[in-house]
């Protein structure tokens, strides 16, 4: 009878999961514009929000690198955009984050605690300067004009990458990759000892997560029409989805997801409703969502729900 | 030759000398209060744009306001750890837990405090001309006034460093970084302490931000660029080390001043280079264990 149970209750699962992509595929045929263009970039910040989860979640090192990843996919889409057709363009942003990544990785990942923070925030800095120097000095001029996508391709390749990266990280979840990176998140010598090759496998999930964000900066920089350093290397890109992944909550593979597409939400209307105290507002739920809730929304449901059902049995 | 060599050495310390003040303070409040404070330097900005108010509206003196903004940071910064941080630091699991919860949270203070600034003060550069007279040293011309900030920044460091060397409260602070759980069973009442640190360490940034004022033009927005300053000297010096800090700040000038010199649009991107070939070389920084 359990058998049945689990069965039924893992196929209404899959079904929702199945309804909920049929609505999005299908959104842009009858919602309004504005409905794609917010879905778009809500899809943006989920995808940036769960590859940055797929390292930094099991493994506690906090990336402070997202910026830079998805920057990389900017400037890739920026100076190939008119050269490329649209798919290569993503492919090559991806792969560009993805061996920086590896670079990077390959050199830091030794360095443990706040100092991989520091380090990786800094990376973002020193791309930035140091692109914005070549373009003052070496070519005379700040920025580049990219070519225009309109928003429904937008959207549908924002999907696509969303449905891929979801599938990966399950996949990794559920792989003996995903294991190894819990182990090193709780104990990393021990996780040596045992046959893990520690660095390998920081490394190669790191630049796993950096494709994610180079493919999404390489869709993403179509719809600004005009892209300099401080615009693509902006380090609130790498803000943000750690903000966002702890809103949501970390120990599901759904809690990124519902943390970036609620702040994401959030923003948008703070925006609208309240365009000159929009950041403070955002400053204080930032702040008050650290505070209370430690283990995110999803965390918060979960616990809600344990003192529901405790009542319950207590009842009878 | 010479005046051009030592045009470049006195900028760089003439520099130095703020981005050593701020770097302390950041310094104590990562290595004691285990907060790396992104929101260091809009205290800063808070010290720079109080002394501006005071000078324009009431005419005091800047060096007098050093007396005003020091405490009024000192206070905030001391009330946020009490209210916000203490509380992290008691619901966090772990050490790292807290280091990486409040680095976000402090990342939301930045926006909370530069937006109300924002809302206060508006959004434009401002600035204010005191003690520019020129001065000849040696045949390289300095302002005045960079001069003085300078001889400010070396006595407050020298004080703040024979506090916490010399008296009761240094003390405690010093044994809350080495071990705050054995300090707080011999009797050192912890949250206070680190909410002291936490304070003392805005207390510089607002030092650093009243000294600032004095030679550069001021913005709501100029927080930011000097928390990244700080934390790249703290590295250099070593993360936690408050003599290192010191050092570190008058370094970080000088190779900004020379960096600067041939090219000025490389002086921020040196600084990284710097940063990311220490973090990868020597974590520890200078003067680290």
């Amino acid at each position: 009878m359990d058998i049945v149970r689990v069965f039924s209750k893992r196929s209404f699962l899959l079904g929702s999961l199945l309804l909920i992509l049929i609505l999005l595929a299908t959104s842009p045929l009858y919602s309004p514009r504005y409905t794609v263009v917010l879905l778009s970039s809500i899809f943006m910040y989920v995808v940036i929000t769960v590859s940055w989860a797929i390292f930094s979640g099991p493994t506690g090192y906090i990336s402070l690198a997202p910026a830079a990843f998805f920057g990389v996919g900017i400037y890739t889409s920026a100076i190939l955009g008119k050269a490329l057709p649209l798919p290569a363009v993503i492919g090559i942003g991806g792969l560009a984050s993805f061996c920086l990544a590896l670079l990077v990785g390959a050199l830091t990942l030794r360095l443990r605690g706040i100092y991989f923070a520091i380090f990786t925030f800094g990376l973002v800095e020193f791309i930035r300067h140091l692109l914005l120097f070549w373009e003052c000095t070496v070519m005379g001029r700040r920025g580049r004009i990219v070519i225009i996508v309109d928003n429904t391709t937008v959207y549908y390749l924002m999907l696509i990458i969303f449905v891929i990266l979801m599938l990966t990280t399950y996949l990794i979840r559920r792989s003996k990759l995903g294991l190894a990176l819990q182990s090193i998140g709780q104990e990393e010598d021990a996780a040596a000892h045992a046959g893990v090759n520690v660095t390998m496998v920081k490394a190669i999930t790191f630049a796993i997560s950096a494709f994610f964000m180079g493919a999404t900066g390489a869709v993403m920089a179509t719809k600004w029409t005009y892209i300099d350093p401080y615009i693509a290397f902006n380090p609130l890109y790498s803000f943000m989805p750690v903000l966002m992944a702890i809103f949501g909550g970390m120990g599901q593979l759904y809690g990124p997801v519902i943390g970036a597409a609620i702040f994401t939400y959030l923003e948008e209307f703070l925006i609208t409703r309240f365009p000159y105290h929009y950041m403070l507002i955002f400053g204080i739920i930032m702040v008050v969502a650290i505070l209370y809730l430690p283990d995110g929304l999803v965390g918060l449901v979960q616990e809600l729900r344990r003192r529901i059902s405790g009542a319950r049995y207590a009842d009878t | 030759m010479i005046v051009t060599i030592l045009n470049i050495v006195i900028a760089g310390l003439l520099m130095g000398g703020i981005y050593a003040l701020i770097a302390v303070g950041f310094s104590l409040q990562y290595g004691v209060a285990r907060v790396l404070n992104v929101s260091h330097g809009e205290f800063m900005m808070l010290g720079a744009f109080i002394t501006w108010m005071l000078y324009t509206a009431f005419g005091v003196n800047p060096l007098v306001s050093l007396a005003i903004c020091g405490p009024i940071t000192l206070i905030i910064g001391f009330l946020l750890h009490r209210t916000l941080l203490t509380r992290l630091r008691s619901s966090s699991a772990s050490l790292a837990a807290f280091e990486g919860k409040s680095m976000l949270a402090s990342f939301g203070l930045l926006f909370i405090i530069q937006n109300i600034a924002i809302l206060i003060w508006g959004n434009a550069v401002k600035g204010y001309t005191y003690l520019d007279s020129s001065v000849n040293i040696g045949g390289a011309i300095f302002a005045a006034n960079r001069l003085v900030t300078l001889g400010f920044a070396m006595v407050i460091g020298f004080v703040f460093y024979l506090f916490l060397a010399r008296t009761r409260l240094g003390k405690a602070i010093r044994a809350a970084a080495q071990d705050p759980g054995t300090a707080g069973l011999m009797g050192v009442n912890i949250d206070q302490v680190l909410a002291i640190c936490f304070g003392l360490g805005a207390l510089m940034a607002g030092f650093g931000g009243a000294l600032m004022s004095m030679c550069f033009s001021i913005q709501p927005t100029m927080g930011f660029q000097f928390t990244v300053i700080a934390i790249i000297v703290v590295v250099l010096g070593g993360l936690g080390s408050i003599p290192g800090s010191f050092i570190g700040g008058f370094v970080l000038g000088l190779v900004g001043s020379i960096v600067s010199h041939w090219q000025p649009a490389l002086s921020l991107a040196a600084y990284y280079m710097l940063f990311i070939v220490l973090l990868i070389v020597k974590p520890t920084g200078i003067l680290g264990k």
